[in-house]
């Protein structure tokens, strides 16, 4: 099953380490949050978002298992 | 100690590890919190990513830690003064400068829960985790004054220098801290910038008859059989092969 990057809105306090880190799928608006790109996350790409994940100040981002939505 | 073989050895291998580990352990601890409060204070650049300074802020943390693991195995394996594994971890119970190896036990404790809930701060929530990291201000000062408090080094003019550089680096840290998003929660900022006042005075109060005064060895708390016996060598323990005659000119 892909990985998908979730955001707690509650949580994220704008701190744009995540875009840093894992550019390829976050980008950030004009006040520094995170705008996420809805893809599943390639496989070759896991490890940079687990980074991001983990370089997260505030916990906000998570990464989930998402079954394959049915086209 | 004597050693059973008859064979004199020199200062042992591990009273300089022990020394220098620590040193280094104190410089990167000033790093940590320096690159904390950078981190914290959001400070970057196009060159210089948040994410560089937080992973160099988490590494010097854990980098500490090894550190301080092989600068606490080496005290307790070194024969000369007595310290056991118990004395590094529970404060104040030692027979070495128990009052200021027992803070080094404190800042040791301290750290280790930084790291810790750190490295869980999934499970612990970002709350408490946040909430313990306010920690590390205590932890520094702690570390420093048992730095003071047990160095055998700290009268050399290169102890010393790095202390008060460490100490200059730490007070700059907190005041940018205590800037930092001023001014909501002004009476933790202010307490904030009068601890560092009252500490930083005190130090300069205090060394001056404390570690860098006459007889601190002995007013330290060092046991008796560890003094040595030339007097103007109070602060560095006797190497092993000294100790026999140290015995004989001192009977108990
Ligand atoms: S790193 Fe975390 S807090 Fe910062 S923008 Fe990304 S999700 Fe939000």
């Amino acid at each position: 099953m892909p990985l998908e990057l979730r955001i707690n809105w509650i949580k994220c306090d704008a701190h744009g380490m995540c875009a840093e880190l894992f550019p390829e799928l976050i980008a950030l608006d004009e006040w520094g949050y995170p705008i996420l790109d809805p893809r599943p996350i390639p496989p070759e790409l896991e490890a940079h978002a687990r980074r991001a994940v983990a370089a997260c100040p505030t916990c906000a981002l998570a990464l989930e298992r998402v079954p394959r939505r049915p086209r | 100690m004597s050693d059973p073989l008859g064979v004199t050895v020199g200062p042992s291998v591990y009273w300089y590890v022990t020394r220098s580990t620590g040193s280094v352990a104190l410089m990167l601890l000033t790093a940590s919190v320096a690159l904390g409060v950078l981190d914290v204070g959001r400070i970057a650049t196009k060159r210089v990513p948040r994410f560089l300074i937080d992973g160099a802020h988490r590494s010097t943390s854990l980098l500490a830690v090894v550190f301080l693991a092989v600068h606490i195995v080496t005290a307790v394996l070194d024969t000369f003064v007595s310290i056991t594994l118990i004395d590094a971890v529970v404060p104040f119970v030692g027979s070495y400068r128990p009052f200021w190896l027992g803070l080094g036990a404190v800042a040791f404790d301290l750290l280790v829960a930084l790291v810790l809930t750190s490295i869980a701060r999934r499970f612990v929530g970002h709350r408490t985790w946040r909430a313990t990291h306010w920690l590390a201000y205590a932890c520094w000062p702690i570390a420093l004054l048992h730095t003071l408090g047990t160095g055998s080094d700290v009268k050399s003019t290169w102890m010393l220098a790095i202390s008060l550089a460490c100490l200059a680096v730490v007070l700059v840290a907190v005041c940018a801290r205590a800037i930092v998003g001023w001014p909501s929660r002004l009476g933790l900022r202010l307490a904030a910038l009068g601890g560092a006042v009252v500490f930083a005075g005190g130090l300069a109060l205090w060394l001056p008859q404390g570690p860098l005064g006459h007889d601190w060895a002995e007013r330290s708390g060092t046991p008796a059989q560890a003094l040595g016996s030339s007097p103007s060598k109070e602060r560095v323990p006797v190497p092993r092969q000294d100790s026999a005659s140290v015995y004989s000119k001192r009977p108990a």
